[in-house]
């Protein structure tokens, strides 16, 4: 029942918003399509913009990833994450998520198809995934899009966040489905 | 910090390749006949992914164009100022540098709820028009201000209702209960939105986090303070 309203609720709020926004627009005397226009014409500055983070940042994953240093990291950590209940295979998801959706995406799928979906490895990693966020793509985009290069404090705080996140998961999977 | 992570992912990176060229990593034995293969695939890697960057700038301008249309309606017909008003009592306790009335309110909340309702595609519009808007708020346009740092952890961290993409996979891996994981990454997600929260609130405080004020009393210390931020 819960779900269901939730699915209704996410099937309807884009269409649901592109209808209002401009009706009250238009009640408000505002020549809505002009007024549309205008704003949509920064689209294309802002997207040119975050180009350079989002290179540097790709860049900087794809080495990470393809040297197999996700691996070795997941290999020396494995000891010390076994200690809160975290199987040793969902190591390399929980070092892919900040970095990359898609990278991270491919070992969720690559888990749920080796372990099953319903196990506890299978649990953990899709819910691990739903709690946690792409960060440093993120970092890249909003930050790039107007050129703030000192970030200050945001790293820190939305990496602890998402360790927040993934000892979480492990520990409520261990607890709900344990 | 973005700095030294940013170079030590490409070092390590570099480092662990250039070692898998001489060593079987498997058994750890060194190899009589040196591969050049895991080199060669991070070149080629790096090439493919930065391709990619690009071609995922230019895929945002349309939803881009979109989001910033419809927002530019909502801002002028005041109707971004009425969601501003509505979360007041919130949303000054989180953004406090921002003004209450500011249309900057109005576009976080936007940008918060996408993401809490699981449209991710139109979540990153909506927060980079959040970030416009904070920026014409920002003294030291270079630098992230307070409110931009806690629109960042809470956009990361934020709270999931609708996991869509994930209850795919499980429903196509013929999971018996697909959605079974609504409820724990609902509170999955509460904690760490709540743990982004506190920690920025507690790290902005901190004097190597210190936000450069520029002119008044504080530039003194502004430039004593400088050279250790520069390696920050």
């Amino acid at each position: 029942m819960f779900e269901t309203i939730l699915n209704v609720i996410s099937a309807l709020a884009i269409p649901l918003i592109i209808v209002l926004i401009p009706l009250y627009g238009y009640r408000k005397g505002l020549k809505v399509y002009e007024v549309f226009t205008v704003g949509a014409k920064e689209g294309f500055d802002v997207a040119l913009r975050i180009i350079p983070y989002l290179v540097a940042i790709f860049a900087a994953i794809s080495i990470f990833r393809t040297s197999g240093a996700m691996q070795v990291l997941s290999w020396i950590m494995s000891p010390l994450t076994s200690l809160i209940g975290m199987p040793g295979d969902v190591l390399p998801l929980a070092f892919m998520r900040p970095l990359s959706g898609s990278g991270a995406l491919g070992i969720l799928s690559e888990l749920v198809k080796t372990h099953g979906p319903d196990s506890t490895i299978g649990r953990m990693a899709s819910i691990m995934m739903g709690s946690t966020e792409t960060t440093f793509y993120v970092l890249a985009v909003y930050f790039g899009s107007v050129s703030v290069t000192n970030s200050r404090h945001a790293v820190p705080a939305a990496l602890t966040a998402d360790l927040a996140g993934i000892i979480s998961s492990v520990v409520l999977t261990n607890i709900i489905f344990g | 910090m973005i700095n030294v992570i940013w170079l030590a992912m490409i070092l390590i990176g570099v480092t662990i390749a250039s070692a898998d060229c001489l060593v079987d990593f498997v058994d750890g034995s060194i190899l009589w006949n040196p591969t050049l293969e895991p080199l060669v695939n991070l070149t080629s890697g790096v090439f493919d992914s930065v391709k990619f960057a690009v071609t995922l700038a230019i895929g945002l301008v349309g939803i881009m164009s979109l989001w910033l249309g419809l927002m530019k309606i909502a801002e002028k017909s005041g109707l971004i100022n009425i969601v501003a008003k509505a979360v007041k009592p919130v949303m000054i306790r989180l953004f406090p540098e921002v003004p209450p009335d500011h249309p900057a309110m109005g576009s976080i909340v936007m940008a918060i709820a996408a993401s809490v309702l699981g449209l991710g595609n139109s979540a990153t519009p909506l927060g980079l028009k959040a970030m416009q808007e904070l920026q014409t708020l920002n003294k030291v346009k270079d630098t992230a201000s307070n409110a931009m740092c806690m629109l960042m952890a809470m956009s990361t961290s934020s709270v999931t209702l609708i996991p869509a993409t994930i209850i795919g996979i499980r429903a196509a891996a013929n999971s018996s209960n697909a959605s079974e994981i609504i409820a724990p990454v609902i509170l999955a997600t509460g904690i760490s939105t709540t743990v982004a929260i506190v920690m920025t609130k507690i790290l902005e405080k901190l004097p190597r986090y210190r936000y450069p004020e520029t002119g008044g009393e504080t530039s003194l210390a502004e430039n004593q303070q400088n050279p250790s931020q520069e390696n920050a």
